[in-house]
């Protein structure tokens, strides 16, 4: 119970910090002062490791853990530090939508699919894996090569550019380039719920009684 | 090399993306494919939205971005649907026992 306790706490303290940063980088409209810092490291840096550590760890967690309930934990530490790894990139607002429709939207939907469908309290039931020789493998053979080519492969990358709040280019960009992608995002949008809500009622048989009309 | 730069996201991008892939597929729980998949998408954002900052300017990847967060959205409704719809059928989500199109 205490550890349940313990676990919440330390949830609510992670979401709150990624609010705080979040916010104070929106308000401020720039970045932390880059030049004061620990020996070699800004404090940009200290946090950047900070949250690239979360998002790493959150996506071990998904991929590694027993019970399927700790990996949907280990995807909401995953999907946080990714968010704010956008605040590092200067995109500030999509940052925030990262937050309202992963953490909100989607996390909570597959919360909700774990709890319909799994038989929690049987942890090996609940999460098996295929075996570690052939994810091994896997890992072996896409993370060295994946590192190799971004660190090796001279990008003709910008130094250092500055952030600027972004929202009022995207609401131009939407409207005037990518008008009809935008429109069609939300026909997509229109369709999936229709489809969503098709595919998951729940069918009646024609020589079953209907609950409702048994009620 | 300490110092945040263009590479430090790529791998953490790689990264996210190779571990999504392996929860692909590993996973016998379709819900944790699902999962698999948000890292996957969640990956090439992240490169999405760095190569934008560091390289090209303007906003046309984090464009990019939101488009894929709208497609993964829907995604993970329709996915979750079809999820349930065979745990109704066939009282178990393991991906191994859903092979037939039919009950």
């Amino acid at each position: 119970m205490a550890r349940k306790l313990f676990t919440w706490v330390v949830m609510a303290a992670l979401v709150v910090i990624f609010v705080g940063v979040i916010g104070a980088q929106v308000m401020r409209g720039a970045v932390l002062p880059a030049d004061a810092g620990l020996g070699p490291l800004t404090i940009r840096d200290v946090l950047f490791y900070f949250f690239a550590a979360l998002t790493v760890g959150g996506a071990g967690g998904v991929a590694f853990s027993r019970n399927i309930l700790y990996s949907a934990l280990g995807l909401l530490a995953a999907l946080m530090g990714a968010g704010s790894l956008y605040v590092f990139l200067s995109a500030d607002f999509l940052a925030i939508t990262q937050l309202l429709v992963y953490i909100g939207g989607v996390l909570v939907l597959i919360l909700f699919a774990v709890m319909l469908t799994n038989r929690i309290t049987e942890v090996n039931i609940s999460n098996a894996s295929l075996g570690l020789g052939g994810g091994a493998a896997l890992l072996v053979a896409t993370v060295p090569v994946l590192v190799f080519v971004a660190t090796v492969t001279p990008w003709a990358a910008n130094a250092s550019p500055g952030l600027a709040p972004t929202t009022r280019e995207i609401g131009n960009a939407f409207l005037t380039r990518w008008l009809l992608p935008f429109e069609l995002a939300s026909l997509v949008l229109l369709a999936t719920l229709i489809g969503a809500v098709v595919i998951a009622r729940k069918e009646l048989k024609a020589d079953e009684p209907d609950p409702a009309a048994a009620r | 090399m300490l110092n945040v730069g263009l590479q430090h996201f790529l791998v953490v991008g790689a990264l996210l993306f190779s571990l999504g892939l392996l929860t692909v597929a590993t996973r016998r729980n379709a819900v944790g494919v699902l999962m698999g998949v948000e890292l996957i998408l969640n990956g090439a954002n992240v490169n999405f939205v760095a190569f934008n900052h560091y390289v090209t300017g303007g906003v046309s990847g984090q464009v990019f971005a939101l488009f894929v967060i709208v497609l993964a959205a829907a995604e993970a409704a329709v996915g979750l649907a079809i999820v349930l719809a065979i745990f109704q059928t066939f009282r178990s989500i393991d991906v191994r026992h859903a092979d037939t199109m039919r009950e």
